[in-house]
């Protein structure tokens, strides 16, 4: 989130589009009821009526998967009736760029488009530079080379008729939708996006999420209460993990993983993003601080530069995201997999693959609280022990409250948790298992030598774990970083071993080590800030609930990023009412400013090389400006927008393109899948929880009364939901929340299941929806089309 | 003295419960006084964050100061400005997640293609792990890939997950799997 949850109850509109927070963020809920009883608008956009329907102003009906259509008709009304912010948009978007003229788009395609290669080259997706290397920009906006031209061409295509009969979402709900939410355009009104895995599972997922983005650029509601483009973060500490990289493409704090075309340091930092225009703060030229101070975290007895070869490398462009990952576990690829806290077999899109991938490891380690199919994949359904070979160890870890450390919410709030009782039986703190488990694998090479032994024996220890018990205090005071040698700065000498008051001190040389620079500030020598309970607040900040005595928030304890822009460029708020920082003559008030320069020395967007806020966005796969494509599987065999029926560059995988469903007749009806308030991801927690089986306790398939009549089906009767994947049995669920809807000449029908049961507990629970779900991703972020594929539904 | 709104429930048990149960018309002042009181007076009190979506609600966890030193209670945390003390379904529940009889709290093993668990003892378990990834990475260990360029990563072992540890747990956990050479690092973050 740009923004944090308190800060929902500041906006004019919030749009709930691709979630559902009264269901899966109930207490969100707390904070919207609160906007909407100051005034706000509430809209729902969902292809089924539900819980955040049922207390919204407007809902809007729509078809799985047309997101891009609905919103790029809201750029094109935007745009048609002159309702942008246009100071904000000259100011701080990229709107007046001017784009290289070989750049261009046609039925579907952008400039460089590689068929074979299923990818884009992306040289014409460039600006026109000056002589000083700044992009060419023309403020008149009327240039047909510029930005904001080429974008209402773009988008002159998406109008409410098209729109309407693609999405089959009705054109006075439409216009009513656009003529609302554009209304926050205004300099002093705020609306906000809360969006979740309704938008990102799509192979077109990241541009959804990009079309929002450029939709609140237009309408200056980047950086200011109650805006922003909010992300609701799946699990408790997704946030935490994600910045603590446990992922292929990132190390800590969102800096690219080392690749093998750098082979050194030296080639790794020449990639730090450069600015010539000196009013860009381009803040990730201090990458190679933050890289040499976290290489210094990891190896503190050697020099960056050396412990740069301890990383492993990925090749130039090598892919191991998820759906990867598990592709060539299913061909044999790997002999070891760790499954830690996590449920691949029931979570992970195709888990039929994915349970049958588990069969060719030859050994496995599952850290989990309760048992589960991954676990226990050997002895599941249509699989004979006696022919699986995959070892299996599970381990059984503390649970949240019988250990110490810290997790970060989707507002980027750091906040800590206490020890109550101690693990229960057996138990370990994750953190306990993984430092003993270095500390064997450790001893074996220290004895008996082997491949490349140096990172292992090399890796920080005196940081992590007192008297061989892994310790989060020393962790956390690490990711925080300290001084490795004493440092003079300014006119102050740090000693080695002091804290690092915030990331400005961190260097580039090896004489600070940082485990995370955003943690920066988290754990100084003021003592640990993730655990501060104030609630002391300015009248400023207690107007908008900034709260910020109350436990920490990456970066620098700013609340609202991107704040400058809340601001016209002479520091004054553009909504005084509700004012997030205001220039006083020398220095910022409110909350931490992205940057304490003056108004106007710096450009706001400051995480952005140019400083501008993207409305062309030149660093995506599949294109600077969101464009429809149908899901990989679907109802049709073309589509209006272009002859490219699907996303020209989603991820795919050979051999799979015969187990798809596009018109196919054996599988006619749209399948989708959610959540429920009772139960939690693949549900391996909320299964065992006696009173929350109780009140859910097995898995459904939400239908139509229309195609409950075509099949004969009843509500509550058995039935069988099937595709070319595998079948699921469930209870029929026959519902008016669910319409039938016309779309393209097509009447559809929507199927919705939850991927929170599995074969393992509750005995007659049903299976995870996931086992339906298509191995077809984003070709951003290789997230799992989830969120639109096809199935047949029938009574057992 | 400033009072939160849980340091205030502390100093008025009996007080506050006297107008919360008042119109049932009996009274429950001292059977929920003295709840409280047992709840406050005979644990330990800790504060936590709720372990399920990415709102971070509040808790206030009691543990037993007697016998095996369980958690006897899990509530919401009326003084964090996020969630006031609201908890749904999931959170409410917590209590149960802890003191769950059906929680592993032993380490399991299944050998290859046998067909039943055997529990094993800790340092049994992590010795064989610790054997089992030092073979699978000394036998995938790929110094140079195929353009001969340096990339010291170990192509035989996969890692996924976990948003549901601490960030200091996680911050370990990925410098552990790169110091092994672990290139295929994923978690809930991808899907």
């Amino acid at each position: 989130m740009t923004n944090h949850y308190i800060d929902l109850m500041n906006s004019d509109c919030i749009l709930m589009m691709g979630s559902n927070p009264a269901e899966n963020h109930p207490v969100s809920f707390k904070w919207i009821m609160k906007a909407k009883e100051k005034g706000a608008t509430l809209i729902n956009v969902d292809p089924r009526f539900n819980r955040t329907s049922s207390k919204s102003d407007l809902y809007v009906t729509m078809r799985s998967g047309t997101d891009i259509p609905i919103l790029g008709g809201m750029i094109k009304y935007i745009l048609d009736n002159d309702l942008y912010f246009k100071d904000y948009v000259v100011n701080y978007t990229n709107a007046s760029f001017l784009v290289n003229p070989d750049f261009g788009f046609k039925d579907g395609l952008f400039t460089g488009f590689d068929a074979q290669g299923r990818s884009y080259k992306k040289d014409t997706w460039t600006f026109q530079m000056d002589e000083q290397g700044i992009p060419k920009k023309d403020p008149s906006l009327q240039d047909p080379n510029c930005v904001f031209q080429l974008m209402k061409n773009h988008y002159e295509r998406y109008n409410l008729d098209l729109v309407n009969d693609i999405s089959g979402s009705p054109k006075d709900k439409l216009e009513e939708f656009y003529k609302i939410y554009a209304a926050t355009g205004a300099p002093d009104k705020s609306g906000t996006i809360m969006y979740a895995m309704g938008w990102t599972q799509h192979s077109v997922g990241v541009q959804i999420i990009r079309a929002m983005s450029m939709i609140q650029l237009l309408l200056g509601n980047i950086g200011v209460a109650g805006g922003g483009v909010n992300a609701l973060r799946g699990e408790s500490n997704v946030q935490g993990s994600t910045d603590q990289a446990l992922l292929f493409h990132i190390i800590p704090a969102y800096m690219p993983t080392p690749r093998a075309n750098l082979p050194t340091l030296e080639a790794y930092n020449a990639t730090t993003p450069k600015s010539a225009d000196p009013k860009s703060a381009n803040w990730w030229q201090n990458r190679p601080k933050y890289i040499a101070s976290l290489l210094k975290a990891m190896y503190p007895a050697q020099d960056p530069a050396t412990s740069y070869n301890f990383m492993p490398k990925l090749d130039a462009g090598q892919n191991c995201s998820w759906l990867v990952l598990f592709d060539h576990m299913f061909q044999g690829k790997f002999k070891g997999f760790f499954a830690w806290g996590q449920n691949p077999a029931g979570c992970g899109a195709n888990s039929t693959k994915t349970r049958e991938a588990l069969s060719k490891l030859d050994w496995m380690v599952v850290v989990n609280v309760f048992d589960n199919e991954t676990a226990s994949f050997w002895k599941g359904p249509n699989v004979n022990p006696a022919q699986t070979k995959t070892e299996v160890f599970v381990l059984p870890p503390a649970v949240f409250c019988e250990k110490e450390g810290s997790i970060s919410n989707s507002g980027r709030w750091i906040q800590w948790r206490y020890t109550g009782p101690k693990p229960l039986g057996n138990c370990k703190p994750d953190g306990d298992i993984a430092y003993e488990l270095w500390e064997k694998i450790r001893d074996l090479y220290a004895k008996e030598g082997g491949a490349f032994p140096d990172p292992i024996l090399n890796l920080n220890s005196k940081d992590i774990a007192t008297n061989h018990v892994f310790d989060a205090h020393k962790v956390a005071k690490l990711m925080n970083g300290y001084f490795v040698t004493d440092k003079v700065i300014g006119d102050k000498t740090y000693n080695a071993g002091t804290q690092v008051p915030s990331f400005a001190f961190l260097q580039d040389d090896g004489s600070t080590a940082s485990g995370n620079w955003l943690h920066c500030g988290a754990y100084t020598e003021a003592g640990n800030l993730m655990a501060r309970r104030g609630k002391e607040q300015t009248e400023m900040q207690a107007n908008i609930g900034l709260y910020p005595n109350w436990a920490f928030c990456w970066p620098v304890n700013r609340r609202i990023i991107y704040n400058r822009a809340s601001c016209d460029p002479q520091g004054q708020p553009y909504a005084p009412q509700k004012a997030v920082i205001k220039w006083d003559g020398s220095k910022w008030i409110g909350d931490v400013p992205d940057g304490g320069w003056p108004p106007s020395e710096r450009h706001p967007f400051i995480m952005r090389p140019q400083g501008y806020g993207q409305l062309f966005g030149p660093g995506l796969a599949d294109g600077p400006f969101p464009e429809h494509y149908e899901a990989l599987e679907c109802p049709f065999e073309e589509q209006p927008f272009s002859s490219q029926l699907n996303n020209p560059v989603a991820l795919v995988f050979a051999g799979e393109e015969e187990h798809r469903a596009v018109c196919d007749p054996r599988y006619p009806f749209v399948g989708t899948t959610y959540r429920v308030t009772e139960h939690w991801q693949s549900g391996v927690m909320t299964r065992w929880t006696p009173w929350l089986l109780e009140a859910m306790p097995q898995n459904f398939a939400e239908i139509d009364p229309e195609l409950a009549q075509l099949r004969g089906i009843k509500n509550g009767d058995k039935v069988i939901v099937e595709n070319m994947r595998g079948a699921i049995e469930c209870v029929a669920m026959v519902t008016p929340r669910l319409q039938p809807m016309m779309s393209m000449g097509q009447k559809l029908h929507m199927v919705g299941m939850t991927w929170h049961f599995g074969w393992v507990h509750p005995k007659d629970g049903g299976d995870s929806a996931n086992l339906l779900t298509p191995s077809v991703g984003d070709p951003n972020t290789g997230i799992p089309e989830t969120k639109t594929f096809m199935v047949n539904i029938r009574k057992k | 003295m400033k009072l939160g709104r849980r340091e205030f429930i502390k100093l008025s048990a009996t007080a506050t419960a006297v107008t919360a149960f008042g119109g049932l018309g009996f009274n429950l002042q001292p059977t929920v006084a003295r709840a409280q009181l047992l709840r406050l007076n005979w644990a330990k009190e800790t504060t936590s964050i709720c372990c399920y979506c990415s709102v971070s609600c509040g808790l206030i966890v009691h543990t037993s100061l007697e016998g095996q030193g369980r958690a006897i209670n899990i509530e919401g945390d009326p003084d964090n400005p996020i969630s006031e003390g609201s908890l749904c379904a999931k959170g409410a529940s917590l209590y149960q997640l802890t003191e769950n009889e059906n929680r592993m709290t032993k380490i399991l093993y299944r050998a290859p293609y046998s067909n039943k668990w055997v529990e094993a003892p800790w340092d049994w378990a992590l010795d064989r792990i610790a054997k089992k990834v030092k073979e699978a990475r000394d036998e995938t260990f790929t110094e140079k890939n195929d353009q001969g360029q340096v990339v010291n990563r170990t192509n035989g072992i996969a890692h996924i997950g976990s948003a549901a540890l601490d960030n200091e747990e996680c911050w370990y956990l990925q410098a552990l799997m790169r110091s092994l050479g672990l290139v295929y690092i994923e978690h809930q973050a991808r899907i």
